[in-house]
């Protein structure tokens, strides 16, 4: 008991920096950050493991010493109790004055063999495991012992955080979880290279994925009106989208919503984010399309203004990179600065900064889609650049400076009447695919955990002996009533009461305690 | 109409507060009372003390410890009348809570204000519902004192409007993961409570009689403890329920049962906290005060987990409407 509440103690003193720090499993980027931020400091704290505690050496430790300490418990406590559930209650003890709730009652005219018999009926109907014994001085006592149920349940709590652990060990080296950005009505197959980012197990096998594919029809957004306090909140997501089975081209439709993932060839499919994705167009010095394609920006706040990159490595006579930056409604800061002030596209404005140059594709080194690297090139439309940051409304092209080209930022409804923009850009929503063969069992035993804790907690322990002294001389019989706590058992003495007043009433005696 | 509910509703939350505010004051004259009474009457408070002493020292043998028959004379006018008035305070106090909730349409604890408006609200009905079973009453200014600073504090600093349901909130694992984590809260609170004032005893009761007069007129520190522990145990159940619930609602909404997101770091520190008190309670030299300071140390846990981690740590649970 004390190494456990020792390593329980430690354990939650362990899991404390976990919650200071940021984790690279639930926050990369804060780890990046931080180590920005705390460029002498982060280091050595690393090294500690502090950015993955609970994957850490010293915390694994801990909770490994404790559940060996738990099964070096567990397993001889049920041998013990196995036996316990085999045997009958343990004799009666010579004096039970000494004991819990100890009562006497004086009954005339009853003989002691009678007297023990009604009270086992009483205990075996209360559900007591009872045993008759005859002590040294031929006085007659009941045995009872009840709540076997109780260590029963501790050790199925014990147990069944184990098969938690177990479990959840397993799940993460059989599963994966990725990431796929969609755009609105673009489709994704599942096979390893479609994915954006792929975190597989330790024991993971490509041949677990089904290659289904997933189109996203559309998404939609709802977004508070009324409410001024609320205003631009989001009130729904709901992506439509049509699944398709290995092989076959018949599609089965479906949605996804934020609490309501979609469950797909052994997959759960979770929606988690979205934004706006605009098609730009770019055409180079000699007029060819360089460039067009749906670039998904990220949002950067509640207004979803959105950060977006654009590289045309295929533009001549310089490679073209823009950095973009999306205002679903467009508003001006006091400062000048643009701003969105409603996430809905009621007014949306792309304005970019363009750079020529080398894009630094081309030196084998990967590079993220949602960043530019300026080093090697020139800003020819910007803030540090003679023109101004080209900006532009849907379906409005403009010509780059030198004569380098042009861009369109195109209007994915050009249908709509002119006052209507909302489905001038397209959407995209981010999923999180997972796969995790074990959380049935993680829940299973998480279940039997509670229940074994209920039971454990709750369902009393006790001894209660009922012994009858003949009085031969008086014509009657003495009885004697007492109870023993096995564990917590705030009740023994009121239960040990009732058992002897249920007795008495039977007997037709009054108790004189 | 929602703009009437939301104001009666806040009108609601300042009259609890004034009512409250009453409750607390006639709660500390009780004390004091007790205090007077127990130098005044020093025979009977040894009386009294010596028969708690005897029911403390059986076996856990702690039902319904009556406080007061023992020592007749001590009048309880002043308990009496706090307690009225803390049911009072909370039939108000609750009004405000369901009119919040029929203002926005959803369950009243999607963000911190709400989440304190209602879970003071269960704190204090707790208390009242406990006193069927036992006589806690002297709690009284503790729990009294604790909903109005919470109050307080959500009218004050937490104050955000009527705002509809985020799409991450909406589920009815909102409904279950959030009211059982109150209710395990609640019972963490009483457990507290019980806690200081065991602690408090055995300090007296060190100190032979010196200390705080009124702690003569309370059951003794063994007494208190097994009432903390059967309080805390309650606590601990609905604790482990909120975990797992949790859990199969962050499968739903965010894709992995586990992440170790710092709500669910100190979700799990704070079970760990209570799992050690259970065991602490069947280790030798770790029964009484140790214990106590445990059960303390796990309700402070359970505090800085709704206020410092909600407001200061990043995490998935962003939900404090700041």
């Amino acid at each position: 008991m004390r190494t456990a509440l020792f390593l329980l103690l430690l354990l939650a003193i362990a899991a404390v920096p976990g919650s200071l720090v940021p984790q690279r499993s639930s926050d990369p980027n804060g780890v990046q950050q931080y180590f920005t931020n705390n460029p002498e400091i982060a280091p050595v704290l690393d090294t500690l493991q502090a950015f993955d505690v609970y994957t850490s050496a010293w915390f694994s430790a801990i909770y490994l010493l404790l559940f060996i300490s738990l099964i070096g418990c567990v397993v001889p406590r049920t041998a013990h109790h196995y036996r316990a559930l085999r045997s009958a209650p343990p004799k009666t003890p010579a004096r039970l004055s000494r004991l819990a709730g100890f009562t006497t009652a004086w009954a005339p005219g009853v003989s002691a063999t009678d007297a023990v018999e009604s009270a086992r009926g009483i205990l075996k109907k209360s559900g007591y495991r009872v045993r008759l014994f005859e002590g040294p001085r031929g006085e007659l006592s009941v045995s009872a012992e009840r709540g076997y149920l109780r260590e029963t349940g501790n050790l199925v709590f014990h147990t069944a955080l184990v098969g938690v652990l177990v479990s959840v060990g397993i799940g993460g080296s059989f599963g994966y979880s990725g990431q796929k950005v969609i755009v609105e009505g673009d489709s994704f197959a599942n096979v390893l290279l479609s994915y954006e980012s792929f975190l597989p197990g330790r024991f993971f096998d490509e041949g677990v994925l089904q290659p289904y594919r997933l189109t996203l029809d559309e998404f939609e957004a709802v977004y508070e009106q009324e409410n001024p306090a609320a205003r631009g909140q989001p009130i729904d997501f709901t992506a439509s989208v049509t699944s398709y089975a290995p092989g076959s081209e018949v599609g089965t439709r479906a949605e996804i919503k934020v609490n309501d993932p979609l469950r797909l060839g052994g997959n759960d499919i979770f929606l988690l984010g979205n934004g706006y994705a605009p098609i730009i167009t770019v055409r180079d010095g000699e007029g060819n399309v360089a460039f067009s394609d749906a670039v998904p920006f990220l949002p950067q706040d509640g207004n979803l203004t959105s950060i977006g990159v654009v590289k045309v490595p295929d533009a001549v006579p310089e490679q073209i990179g823009m950095i973009g930056f999306l205002y679903p409604t467009q508003a001006t800061l006091t400062t000048g600065a643009l701003t969105s002030n409603y996430p809905d596209l009621l007014n949306p404005v792309l304005s970019l900064q363009v750079f020529t140059g080398d894009l630094g594709l081309d030196g084998g080194i990967p590079r993220s889609v949602y960043s530019l690297d300026t080093d090697g090139m020139t800003e020819i439309a910007g803030r540090t650049a003679d023109a101004p940051p080209i900006q532009l409304t849907p379906g409005e092209t403009v010509e780059l400076p030198d004569g380098i080209g042009s861009v369109t930022f195109e209007n994915a409804a050009p249908s709509a009447p002119a006052d209507d923009l909302t489905g001038s850009v397209p959407r995209f929503v981010s999923l999180d695919i997972h796969r995790d063969p074990s959380q049935g069992w993680v829940l299973a035993f998480a279940i039997l955990v509670l229940a074994g804790l209920l039971t454990s907690l709750f369902i009393p322990r006790r001894r209660v002996w009922v012994k009858a002294i003949d009085d031969g001389d008086a014509g009657g019989v003495r009885l004697e009533y007492a109870g023993l706590a096995r564990g917590e058992d705030p009740t023994l003495d009121r239960a040990v009461r009732e058992i002897a007043d249920r007795h008495s009433q039977q007997l037709g005696i009054r108790l004189t305690t | 109409m929602t703009d009437l509910l939301v104001s009666s509703s806040l009108t609601a939350v300042w009259s609890a507060m004034g009512v409250y505010t009453l409750a607390f004051i006639m709660f500390t004259l009780d004390l004091a009372k007790r205090s007077a009474w127990a130098q005044q009457a020093p025979v009977a408070v040894t009386a009294a003390t010596s028969a708690m002493g005897q029911l403390a020292g059986a076996t856990a043998t702690i039902d319904r410890i009556n406080t007061d028959t023992a020592v007749k004379p001590l009048s309880l006018k002043f308990e009496r009348i706090a307690f009225a008035l803390t049911v009072l305070g909370w039939l108000v106090h609750t009004a405000a809570v369901v009119m919040r909730g029929i203002a926005q349409g959803y369950v009243p604890w999607s963000n911190m204000f709400e989440f304190s408006l209602t879970a003071s609200s269960i704190i204090v009905g707790v208390f009242i519902a406990v006193q069927v079973w036992q006589n806690l009453r002297f709690l009284g200014a503790f729990i009294t004192g604790f909903a109005l600073i919470a109050l307080g504090l959500a009218t004050v600093n937490f104050y955000v409007d009527v705002k509809p349901l985020p799409p991450a909130l909406q589920s009815s694992w909102l409904v279950i993961h959030v009211f059982v984590a109150v209710l395990g809260t609640s019972f963490f609170a009483l457990g507290a409570g019980l806690s200081v004032v065991q602690l408090m005893q055995a300090r007296a009761a060190a100190a032979k009689g010196a200390g705080l007069k009124f702690l003569q007129t309370l059951p003794g520190a063994d007494a208190l403890e097994n009432l903390a522990y059967r309080v805390v145990v309650v606590g601990f159940v609905f604790w482990t329920f909120t975990l797992i619930a949790g859990a199969i609602w962050a499968e739903r909404a965010w894709g992995r049962y586990w992440g170790w997101d710092t709500k669910e770091v100190w979700t799990f520190i704070i079970w760990t906290i209570f799992a050690g008190y259970l065991h602490a309670r069947a280790t030798r030299g770790w029964r009484g005060s140790r214990s106590a300071w445990l059960a303390i140390i796990g309700f402070a846990a359970v505090l800085f987990n709704f206020t410092v981690v909600n407001l200061f740590f990043k995490g998935l649970h962003a939900y404090s409407g700041l």
